[in-house]
């Protein structure tokens, strides 16, 4: 039997030079976001403390910017954002699902513990 | 889904004789696993966040739990994960310019890059230790227990022991030896089992010494736990100053065992609750499992570049695929970096 896993299947498994000079502009320019929103990131945690009145807008701030950044790792490194519309569908829609449901479920279980917990101590 | 394969020629096509969004089938595998993975670790970093959220204890903040640099000590928040999540990010690109040389049939670049990538995820794991060890071996001051019964965790600066002289002779040391070694280790444990009275303190060997240690500085007591006296507002209250210093020291010498605790482990930590250091060993642990095994890999596929394996395939999809896999390491540590460190 033929081995399939020596086929070539993807249609864009191969570019020329030309393009590749585009794609490691792209790439470059990536790095140096995702580097930027990492300093970021340290400077806000490591100057603002979690008791200052400013904090929730930090917290929701640090959430935005994690998610942009898995954003750009998703779309450009893993080239998701280069896959037919409906395999980025197939992935990221349910996963999405999931997790929403996960998280709304954990939050609201745990507050409800914690008032449970308070009553009781 | 068929529409698109209009493109493809019969070549490219699966067994079934078309080809599901004209992708490969280790690359279309190779994403559902990620997707399974991904759920994996948000089940985890969800856990974190219920057992967080209902907990009634003061949770640890990053900035003062991780605030250490090789070389330089304690008094850098925040800095030591700043430059490993810098290392992965790094090793990302390194991974995804591979992958890109690929595309161009360039063997030499992908082998470069793939090498760069190995490096830049064994510096990433060993970083991991390094943090690991400093998690487990703690701060210099621990966490300590105040005498109305109030927590609170301690920054500052350390002063050296100097010496322990004994004063009175044990079954080993005589009177009048000075001791020199492994003097920190000594004193914490001895510390942590309550055999250090008013400055005293009794050695494995039941002969007691006197302490000669170099002041503190810039000692500071952060109340975690509220106490009869040293209340807790808002889960927060600082002490600072000759004030601090008292109360460490009343509470440190006062000659009873689990007053301080330093480092974590399964069973205690100075951090917070015990919930926290165990997502810690599990999270970091389970995703530095990841980067090891994506290491692994790596060098697996970066000897078939070397060999010439793919290039005579006439594609470098393999790379292609564990680059999927490398970056979702780097994604899953966006997530433990902002889970763990800065919320």
């Amino acid at each position: 039997m033929e081995r399939d896993d020596l086929i070539e299947y993807s249609l864009d498994a191969h570019h020329s030079e030309e393009k590749g000079v585009e794609i490691r502009k792209k790439i470059y320019k990536v790095t140096i976001l995702l580097t930027i929103v990492t300093i970021i990131e340290v400077v806000l945690g490591a100057v603002i403390k979690q008791d200052a009145s400013i904090w929730p807008l930090v917290k929701w701030t640090f959430l935005a910017l994690t998610i942009l950044k898995a954003g750009y790792i998703v779309m450009v490194f893993m080239h998701l954002g280069d896959e037919r519309k409906w395999l980025r569908y197939v992935i990221l829609v349910p996963y999405f699902i999931f997790i929403l449901y996960l998280i709304f479920i954990a939050l609201w279980e745990a507050t409800s513990i914690k008032s449970v917990l308070n009553y009781f101590s | 889904m068929a529409g698109h394969t209009a493109a493809l020629d019969s070549k490219t096509l699966w067994g079934g004789k078309i080809s599901p969004f004209s992708t490969s089938y280790g690359k279309l595998m190779m994403w559902f696993f990620l997707v399974s993975d991904a759920l994996t670790f948000g089940g985890l970093l969800i856990s974190y966040g219920f057992t967080r959220h209902d907990c009634l204890e003061a949770w640890p903040i990053g900035e003062e739990t991780f605030n250490s640099m090789p070389f330089l000590g304690h008094g850098y928040p925040l800095l030591y994960v700043a430059l490993m999540t810098f290392i992965l990010i790094i090793s990302s690109v390194t991974m995804v310019l591979a992958v890109e040389a690929g595309h161009r049939m360039d063997r030499k670049g992908v082998t470069k890059w793939m090498i760069a990538t190995i490096i830049g995820g064994f510096f990433f794991v060993g970083s991991q230790g390094w943090e690991w060890y400093h998690f487990i071996h703690g701060s210099e001051f621990g966490k300590i227990e105040l005498s109305d019964g109030a927590v609170a965790i301690v920054k500052g600066h350390f002063g050296e022991i100097k010496n322990f002289t004994v004063t009175e002779a044990g079954s080993h040391h005589k009177k009048g030896d000075v001791i020199k070694e492994d003097l920190m280790h000594t004193f914490q444990h001895a510390a942590a089992a309550g055999h250090i009275t008013n400055g005293v303190i009794i050695l494995h060997d039941g002969s007691k010494a006197s302490i000669t240690k170099e002041k503190d500085h810039e000692l500071k007591l952060i109340i975690k736990k509220g106490g009869k006296v040293n209340k807790a507002s808002k889960g927060k209250r600082e002490i600072t100053g000759r004030k601090a210093e008292k109360l460490y020291y009343e509470a440190l010498y006062s000659g009873e065992a689990n007053r301080v605790i330093y480092g974590a482990n399964l069973k205690q930590n100075e951090y917070g609750p015990q919930q926290y250091a165990q997502f810690f060993f599990f999270i970091t642990g389970f995703h530095g499992f990841h980067v090891f095994s994506g290491v692994v890999i790596n060098i697996i596929i970066c000897l078939g570049v070397v060999a010439g394996t793919y290039h005579k395939r006439g594609h470098y999809e393999m790379v292609e695929k564990t680059g999927l896999y490398w970056h979702f390491v780097d994604l899953v540590w966006v997530f433990v970096f902002t889970f763990f460190y800065l919320l």
